[in-house]
């Protein structure tokens, strides 16, 4: 079959490999039909997140159709139309019992080395380094699913992938980030970063009753996605002081909530933005976090610091004092897929939430290595790139 | 049990397991030089061993820069002229960096790195008063080596944890598990189950109620084995086995199984305890073991939560991968793919 492979920092190729097997009872094998380039992957794709080696097959958000099913898959068949979590998760465990899904203690055949980095390990998860467990992921042909019986969730055919597809990771991931926020009557909630996580973060505040969101990218065309998803205001971090901006939009007192949708790559000005990434560049931090303390400043006393974005490891000058004199409380973590996919399919069928509005390209997977390029340098207004294996020319390819 | 077993203590055996792990695309021919020292400085290290070694020839690369060109390296990073105290350093470096390659305590060679992190910093710190010095070359030098202290307490840390035991010290290591000591114990009391979860072996077969034979598999399909007794059985809190009397091989074993509080599952106790006699059985004996008998074990209790729970254990082996690399092939092996 053909396959996305991680060739090395900035490199990505399709290269053919052998079709996956069936390797325990609880496997199954699903023929990928729409899968999508993550946020998450360019920090593979940039050498920021370490274990990864030549020949990885990447890919964490995929749909498909099963073909096979190991003999401990007795809920799925042959034919079933399938999105499948990014996490990988046993369903027995203590975590797993709790509905903490990414954090499932059975996943990762790995855990020795994310204990070395972390102290504990999370779950095992596709496409996305050895450190989560080594999996070959979805930006495949066909991909093999453990736990097939836990993760895999069937969708109606009424709805077309498109639709669909963002129940593996962004949709889920932007609602937890927002859910975290414990969101009351007249709250006020700004998101950093109008990627799709950001920009589900930002639909998933309004659904969930904030009275006011603030969007802050410096990309218009995001900026403009972000409106369209339901930001009440938007700021252009390049055009207004985003500290000053907030205070003012807030009477002084802050955001109720901050999401940093961003993660480890963060853009930002100025002399800490240069401090971060000599020290990114010479591996000595592998983290970048500007849009982590911009957030940490800008909460207000007692309120949320929501993290959806994606840290791999340490972060130097991180504002410890704000978060314990302003009493703030911090909230991240991977997302518990499982737990969100059933409801949020519930608001797409009718017709709360269409995830679709985020897609600006849709291409073959053989041209996976444009569609990072492209992503990564936000050319052509990208925000999110949907490959469709199996297909000669997907409908719409390189038109936003 | 037989003493025939050890007349041959090393049997050549082919297991099926290398096989297994021999990856689709073993032909590294294809492959030049240039492409594979490019694999090398685009792939992250993985093992301490490797950091090591990286800090090791950064050590000695900076030692004989500050002995060879004092001069040229103080104004470089702007402490001005101090040949004597840069040598000292230089001598230091190198010092610091042999031990760090000969591989021997390396936690130690390390943590003396870390000193020397910190004499650096507070000579540069000295040299900012100095006249003659560029506070600006400096600042950069401070950021520099904080950001290699950074590396060095890691690389300390890391190491220290993970010497080269004496192989017949007792490793204990222990695991929550979603189950009950009843189980547990049922599963564990029949020996045939251990080769299930326990990497190091390849078959343990019951010979009477309460002895077993155990075959442990070693590298290029080599193999040691023994006979082993149940010296305590305490039905559903715990077993303790350990060789018979005249083994080459002294192995004892406990595991005890007890109820987790607040009725969460069962906490799994493992003590385990090699002493590999001297020569070839010892080598091999070592060999199976590894370098790091604790994460093996704590590895193996993994397998078995797995087994527990899941009723499988979680593997990628046998899964498609790309093309890999040199590296990717020689350090993803037994254990991952
Ligand atoms: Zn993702
Ligand atoms: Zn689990």
């Amino acid at each position: 079959m053909k396959a996305v492979c991680w060739q090395g920092i900035g490199e990505i190729g399709v290269e053919t490999v052998p079709d996956p097997q069936i390797l325990n009872p609880r496997d199954a094998i699903i023929k990928v039909s729409s899968t999508a380039i993550c946020g998450s992957d360019l920090h593979l794709y940039g050498g920021y997140v370490p274990t990864m080696y030549r020949g990885d097959i990447l890919g964490h958000e995929f749909m498909g159709e099963v073909v096979e099913v190991g003999p401990g898959v007795t809920n799925l068949s042959v034919g079933d139309r399938v999105v499948v979590p990014f996490p990988i998760s046993c369903g027995n465990c203590y975590f797993c019992e709790k509905e903490l899904f990414s954090l499932c203690e059975n996943s990762n055949p790995n855990a020795h080395l994310a204990e070395k980095f972390w102290g504990h390990s999370p779950a095992g998860i596709f496409g996305y380094s050895h450190i989560t467990g080594g999996y070959a992921g979805g930006q495949a042909e066909y991909v093999r699913v453990p736990f097939a019986d836990v993760g895999p969730m069937k969708v109606p055919e009424s709805l077309e992938d498109e639709k669909v597809l963002f129940l593996t990771d962004v949709l889920p991931t932007g609602y937890m980030a927002a859910e975290a926020c414990d969101i009351q009557p007249g709250d006020t909630i700004a998101v950093w970063g109008c990627g799709p996580v950001g920009l589900f973060s930002i639909q998933s505040a309004k659904l969930l009753g904030a009275s006011f969101v603030i969007a802050i990218d410096r990309f218009p065309e995001r900026l403009a996605k972000a409106k369209q998803a339901g930001a009440d205001v938007t700021l252009n971090y390049e055009d207004v002081s985003v500290l000053s901006t907030l205070k003012d939009l807030t009477g002084g007192r802050g955001p109720d909530a901050c999401i940093d949708a961003v993660g480890l790559e963060a853009h930002m000005h100025g002399a800490t933005h240069i401090y971060d990434r000599v020290k990114q560049a010479m591996r000595m931090e592998s983290d970048r976090p500007g849009a982590l303390r911009e957030a940490i400043v800008a909460c207000r006393n007692g309120g949320t610091v929501s993290v959806p974005g994606v840290y791999g490891g340490l972060i130097d000058k991180l504002p410890f004092g704000a978060i314990v004199n302003k009493a703030l409380t911090i909230k991240s973590g991977q997302t518990h897929v499982h737990r969100y996919m059933r409801p949020l399919l519930e608001r797409i069928e009718n017709g709360e939430i269409d995830p679709s509005f985020i897609i600006t390209h849709r291409i073959r997977l053989d041209e996976a290595a444009l569609g990072y390029e492209v992503f990564r340098n936000k050319e052509e207004e990208c925000v999110k790139v949907v490959m469709k294996p199996g297909v000669e020319k997907p409908t719409g390819a390189h038109v936003h | 049990m037989s003493t025939e077993s050890f007349d041959t203590p090393t049997s050549a055996r082919s297991t099926s397991e290398t096989a297994q792990y021999a990856s689709p695309y073993s032909s590294y021919s294809e492959w030049s030089q240039e492409e594979m020292e490019m694999e090398a400085r685009r792939e992250f290290p993985l093992e301490p061993r490797q950091l090591s070694n990286f800090l090791g020839w950064f050590s000695i690369g900076l030692g004989l820069a500050e002995i060879l060109a004092p001069r040229a390296l103080g104004r470089a990073i702007g402490v001005g002229d101090h040949p004597a105290i840069m040598r000292a350093l230089g001598v230091r470096e190198i010092t610091s960096g042999l031990g760090l390659l000969s591989q021997r305590a390396t936690g130690a060679w390390a943590w003396s790195r870390v000193g020397g992190d910190a004499m650096d910093l507070a000579l540069l710190g000295a040299a900012a008063r100095n006249p003659d010095a560029n506070p600006q070359r400096i600042a950069m030098a401070a950021t520099a080596v904080l950001g290699v202290a950074a590396l060095d307490v890691y690389a300390s840390r890391e190491l220290s944890g993970r010497e080269l035991p004496a192989t017949d010290e007792v490793v204990s290591q222990s695991l929550a598990i979603n189950s009950t000591p009843q189980a547990l114990y049922a599963f564990w009391r029949n020996v045939e189950n251990l080769p299930r979860f326990m990497a190091h072996l390849e078959s343990v077969t019951a010979t009477g109620d309460r002895t077993s034979h155990w075959i442990a598999k070693a590298p290029a399909g080599m193999s040691v084995e023994w006979d082993a007794e149940i010296v305590r059985d305490d039905a559903n809190e715990g077993l303790a086995w350990q060789t018979v009397e005249g083994s080459e091989i002294q192995h004892q074993g406990t595991v005890r199984f007890e109820p987790a509080r607040s009725g969460r599952g069962t906490i799994v106790r493992v003590e385990m305890r090699y002493v590999p006699p001297a020569g070839k059985v010892g080598v091999q004996l070592a060999r199976i073991l590894g370098e790091e008998p604790k994460v093996q074990i704590k590895d193996d209790l993994r397998r078995l939560k797995q087994l527990i729970e899941t009723g499988e254990v979680a593997t990628t082996l046998g899964q498609p991968t790309g093309r890999r690399s040199l590296i990717g092939r020689t350090t993803l092996g037994r254990r991952m793919q």
